[in-house]
């Protein structure tokens, strides 16, 4: 639990939301809502459609039925304003997917300069506090295949925090990492829910998701299996199928 | 200058290594103008080629299948076709099917003259490989990092001036480099509808002095120090280029 | 021309790239390729058909009646090709070996000899054949007379020689250093690790390229009509100057290329074919 601040009225609702690729589905009745300044975790086994629901949260992919609203904006309206949505969402990738071709503090000070046309000074000065505060003053002027995947996966979260986003996504983001690397990464995120930023995580760390959740979500075959606190979710499972994936994780 | 001249003209009559550009101003003259013309025709031809590349490029990405059945038919008849044909069709065929124009003088000449088909045909030629290049480097940019960019706002034009095309360029500069090399060797066809680059004026010299043997290692030596400085310069510009840490 | 591009566009392998438009099957996409260009064709001539005038023979009867003569002389330009690629292959694969040597003099040499034929214009490599090499030649008391089209197969072999020699050594340089290494574990000489290890596992890579060069090499034939050979080229203008009809032109110029292109795209396309099955097996 994150007893350090007060949840406020929902940000990110989904409403029975279907994603089909050709014939197979990947999401299939999902709803649920994320409160402003909650911390969600989403757990299951790999192909759940985890990964494809956070992307569809931020249209990079549409979904066959349903609604998803962000900040009161209709993510799957054709009319969708992209850009208004992209800058109330930041989103983290597993394979961190940085600009190879921009130094560290450009990556970060890229899109204020171009999409949000600010003031090259003044995002610079963001930037720079942004990468100070995950932990990497010093590699400015460093280029992605310079930094470990750890030190990326943080430039790629001080990237998406330069935007000012509302809301946080993280996908599996340390998926990809060494277990000594993993760490570097989890206390970022941390950090950031603690202070406040509406977090939405698709995750395996089962210690994370306990110790920094507000709200645990299973999910299995596209459906949600079962949710709820996480001391409760990880304390005393309701569901069969809660119970043998935790056995196996844990 | 002089003392050089003295040497070759020395050279000539002692030994009959007639190398006459080196003492000779009306052949110094004719051969500075042919290796100008080279490097001018090759200059204009390297930037209308890349031209021809990016639009075949962008075409090919088109919506409309008509346009990119159409880029492909391009690209493969350019590519499996001799250049020398496609000059000769050029120069020859198409240049009889347009309309002649009258010049200042009022005589009726080609709309389009040899050096103008020079240059269109060698275009048109290394162009169809530059299509495939450039395709090939765009589609070497990772749908991830495409996905990431789109994720921070950036709308598709604004992701492929930022992102793609700065990747991609750098994934095609050592095939591109190695076209346009091989660009510049094409121009000499320019000599079988004579226009007056290097190789056509060394055989102006050598038809006059008889000196075949020393124009011609001339020059094959003129054109390796070509090639050379070329393949110098796209070396240098692609270490310029390249992003530390980061293999393309 | 064009030493083109022996080291081609080589595809990147696309990773997980769906960038751009989704493509076509290659096989789909060749056969619209050529229906495209069949159609093309057919227009042109129909269309060329119907403007000559009724007194004159048409432009279609015209072409029929020269084309077996330029289809002659096209077969000519591919003896050539095979004779020229079989020169220069031999001599290549000798020179390439020597880019590997041990011994360093023979190393350099061979590296610049390699790198100075790649490097010039395939048409003055042509001239410096020509007028360089003897119209005769005497062994011992004997007299061998040197004819211009034997001279300008050499001519052509020059260039062919030195890019084989680089996709020799290319190909033995892309097999990694740990196979030498496993193969001298085992106490084999590097004469052995080379015929017996390297090589065989080499020539699959080489193929491809090779390929590539042969179709160059075709294609650069038509160069012999510059220095006064005659081949599909130059029947090609005998039989304008001939007719002199410029309605002529067009159609059969687009003939002689379409003669190039039926020969030369379907080894395009194998050469693909190859390089992306060897691709897969690494």
């Amino acid at each position: 639990m994150n007893p350090g601040h007060v949840l406020g009225a929902p940000i990110v609702v989904l409403n029975r939301v279907e994603k089909r690729f050709g014939d197979n589905p990947v999401l299939r009745d999902v709803s649920f809502s994320v409160a402003r300044g909650e911390c969600v975790c989403v757990i299951g086994p790999s192909g759940s459609g985890k990964s494809t629901l956070l992307r569809a949260i931020n249209a990079l992919v549409p979904i066959s039925a349903g609604s998803i609203a962000v900040d009161g904006i209709e993510v799957n309206d054709p009319k969708l304003d992209k850009l208004a949505l992209r800058r109330r969402v930041g989103i983290v990738f597993q394979q961190y997917n940085l600009f190879p071709h921009k130094t560290a503090l450009d990556n970060v000070m890229m899109a204020p300069i171009h999409v949000l046309k600010e003031n090259p000074a003044e995002v610079e000065a963001r930037a720079r506090a942004l990468i100070a505060k995950v932990r990497l003053t010093g590699k400015e002027a460093a280029y992605p295949g310079e930094l470990s995947g750890g030190q990326q996966q943080r430039v790629a979260i001080a990237r998406a925090l330069a935007m000012n986003p509302k809301v946080m996504l993280f996908d599996e983001v340390t998926a990809a990492l060494d277990p000594e690397t993993k760490k570097e990464v989890l206390v970022t995120v941390r950090e950031l829910a603690a202070e406040g930023m509406t977090c939405l995580l698709v995750t395996h760390e089962m210690g994370f998701a306990r110790e920094v959740a507000d709200h645990v979500y299973f999910t299995e075959d596209g459906v949600i299996v079962e949710h709820g606190p996480p001391a409760e979710f990880f304390g005393s499972p309701k569901q069969a199928r809660t119970r043998a994936f935790l056995d196996q994780v844990l | 200058m002089d003392g050089t001249a003295d040497f070759f003209r020395w050279l000539a009559e002692a030994h009959r290594i007639d190398v006459s550009i080196a003492y000779d101003p009306l052949d110094r003259k004719r051969f500075l103008i042919g290796l100008w013309t080279t490097i001018w025709l090759s200059g204009v031809c390297i930037g209308s080629s890349i031209l021809v590349g990016l639009i075949g490029a962008w075409l090919h990405g088109a919506r409309s299948a008509a346009a990119r059945g159409a880029v492909q038919v391009f690209v493969q008849f350019f590519r499996n076709t001799p250049p020398l044909v496609q000059l000769a069709f050029f120069y020859f065929a198409v240049s009889a099917a347009l309309p002649p124009v009258t010049d200042r003088f009022g005589a009726s000449v080609p709309l389009i003259d040899n050096v103008g088909w020079a240059i269109v045909s060698f275009s048109l030629f290394a162009g169809a490989f530059n299509v495939e290049i450039f395709r090939s480097g765009i589609e070497a940019v990772p749908r991830a990092t495409v996905e990431a960019a789109e994720s921070l706002g950036y709308t598709r034009l604004a992701a492929y001036r930022h992102v793609v095309l700065p990747l991609a360029f750098r994934v095609c500069l050592p095939a591109l480099g190695n076209n346009l090399v091989n660009l510049v060797k094409t121009t000499t066809l320019a000599y079988a509808i004579g226009v007056p680059e290097l190789l056509y004026a060394a055989s102006q010299v050598w038809s006059e002095v008889f000196n075949v043997r020393e124009m011609m290692v001339v020059l094959l030596l003129t054109y390796v120090a070509l090639v050379a400085v070329l393949v110098h310069g796209l070396r240098r510009w692609e270490r310029a280029m390249r992003i530390p840490g980061y293999s393309a | 021309m064009s030493a083109l591009a022996v080291l081609l566009p080589r595809q990147p392998a696309a990773v997980g790239s769906e960038w751009g438009a989704a493509r076509m099957p290659s096989a789909l996409r060749s056969r619209k390729t050529i229906a495209a260009l069949a159609i093309l064709g057919a227009v042109w001539t129909a269309a060329a058909w119907a403007a000559a005038p009724v007194d004159r023979p048409s432009v279609l009867a015209l072409a029929v009646k020269w084309a077996p003569l330029i289809f002659g002389g096209f077969l000519f330009n591919l003896l050539v090709s095979v004779a020229a690629m079989a020169l220069g292959t031999a001599a290549g694969v000798l020179l390439g070996l020597a880019q590997i040597s041990l011994l360093r003099p023979v190393q350099a040499a061979s590296w610049a000899v390699t790198q100075f034929f790649r490097n010039a214009p395939w048409l003055v490599l042509l001239f410096f054949a020509m007028f360089l090499l003897p119209f005769e030649w005497r062994i011992g008391g004997v007299t061998v007379p040197f004819p211009a089209w034997l001279k300008a197969m050499l001519g052509l072999a020059l260039p062919v020689l030195a890019n084989v020699s680089e996709i020799v050594r290319g190909g033995v340089l892309s097999i990694p250093l740990g196979q030498w290494e496993s193969a001298e574990s085992l106490a084999f000489s590097r004469r052995q690790i080379l015929w017996r290890i390297i090589l065989p596992q080499a020539v699959k890579r080489m193929i491809p390229p090779w390929m590539n060069l042969y179709a160059i090499l075709t294609m650069a034939t038509t160069l012999i009509s510059v220095v006064g050979i005659q081949d599909a080229m130059t029947l090609t203008r005998g039989a304008l100057v001939a007719e002199a009809r410029t309605d002529l032109y067009l159609p059969l110029y687009f003939m002689l290329l379409l003669m190039f292109f039926a020969y030369c795209y379907p080894i395009a396309r194998y050469t693909q074919v190859l390089e992306r099955r060897f691709a897969v097996r690494g």
